[in-house]
């Protein structure tokens, strides 16, 4: 079973990844573009159970994938 | 006193420390990462580097070594650890600092001399400075721009937990003199208990006479006079 873990800073948090292309979002006439934040996905393939699952993924999340300090996180499975 | 310091895959500033401590006049012991002791040491060192090439987050696969948890229950003990560049964020992703480190709002790696303002000296790492002292060190990262929400923030400031902020020449904590966009123009912190300093600045790059200055060798020096202030 496949699935996709979404993390990105948190609201609040400045991205200046994102600032960065936003500007160069508008710098290309695509200025309707009022604010960019990049984030990351990333995709796990596991065995076992999707009960399971979805419990240590969310440990997964909280233990390394994210920094909740910082970062939101959110997953999905295929 | 005996000191150690962490070696993880990546680390690139253990020999600068371990030269920092010897100039001291001070054992020291190189501490591999996969080691579960550290008994026998009075005194750990993160040092700066790529531990684990920066990988998911700098310090984020650092923290889960063998070595961090004996360094938690190090630092729990009141022991003194000093974490320098990805050594800060190692510290700051084990959660024994607050806040966190992200890209410097530049976007570009910064390697200079910087100045500092000693902010609070009533640390075992800063109480050789004289309060609001203005000191230059090198920076050299990616990743300084310290955050942290409004409320831990507070905390820092009201328990006197900022010892380091970037500066001018003249100890104005200006945006300018802010190399990396962090917060309160913050460079370096303790913990509440005093006996954690992370800072992005590098002490363990200005302690030898052979680079023109030695003002960094306080930072490790304040630890043998004075421990658990």
């Amino acid at each position: 079973m496949r699935v996709r873990v979404f993390v990105n800073l948190k609201e609040g948090v400045l991205d200046p990844q994102g600032k960065a292309i936003q500007h160069s979002l508008a710098s290309l006439g695509f200025d309707e573009v009022s604010e960019v934040r990049v984030g990351k996905v990333i995709t796990l393939d596991l065995e076992g159970e999707r009960e399971q699952a979805e419990e240590r993924v969310k440990r997964m999340c909280e233990q390394l994938l994210a920094n909740t300090v910082i970062e939101s996180y959110r997953y999905e499975f295929e | 006193m005996k000191f150690g310091v962490l070696v993880f895959p990546g680390s690139n500033c253990d020999a600068d420390c371990f030269n920092t401590i010897e100039q001291i006049g001070q054992p020291v012991r190189y501490v591999w990462h996969k080691e579960t002791s550290l008994r026998g040491l009075d005194c750990v060192v993160v040092p700066g580097g790529f531990s684990f090439g920066d990988y998911l987050r700098c310090g984020a696969i650092a923290k889960q070594s063998p070595i961090m948890e004996e360094v938690r229950r190090f630092a729990a003990a009141g022991r003194p650890v000093i974490g320098i560049c990805n050594g800060f964020q190692i510290l700051t992703e084990a959660g024994l600092l607050p806040g966190a480190l992200i890209s410097n709002q530049s976007l570009q790696f910064v390697c200079k001399n910087q100045y500092l303002r000693v902010s609070n000296t009533r640390s075992p790492f800063t109480h050789l400075f004289r309060n609001g002292e203005v000191v230059e060190m090198p920076v050299a990262h990616h990743d300084g721009n310290y955050v942290a929400d409004p409320g831990t923030l507070k905390e820092l400031e009201d328990e006197g937990q900022i010892v380091f902020q970037y500066c001018d020449a003249e100890g104005r904590l200006t945006p300018e003199s802010n190399p990396n966009g962090s917060v309160n123009n913050i460079a370096g912190i303790i913990n509440r208990s005093r006996n954690v300093l992370g800072m992005m600045p590098h002490p363990d790059r200005c302690a030898d006479a052979l680079l023109g200055n030695t003002v960094g060798r306080k930072v490790f020096e304040g630890v043998l006079s004075k421990v658990g202030i």
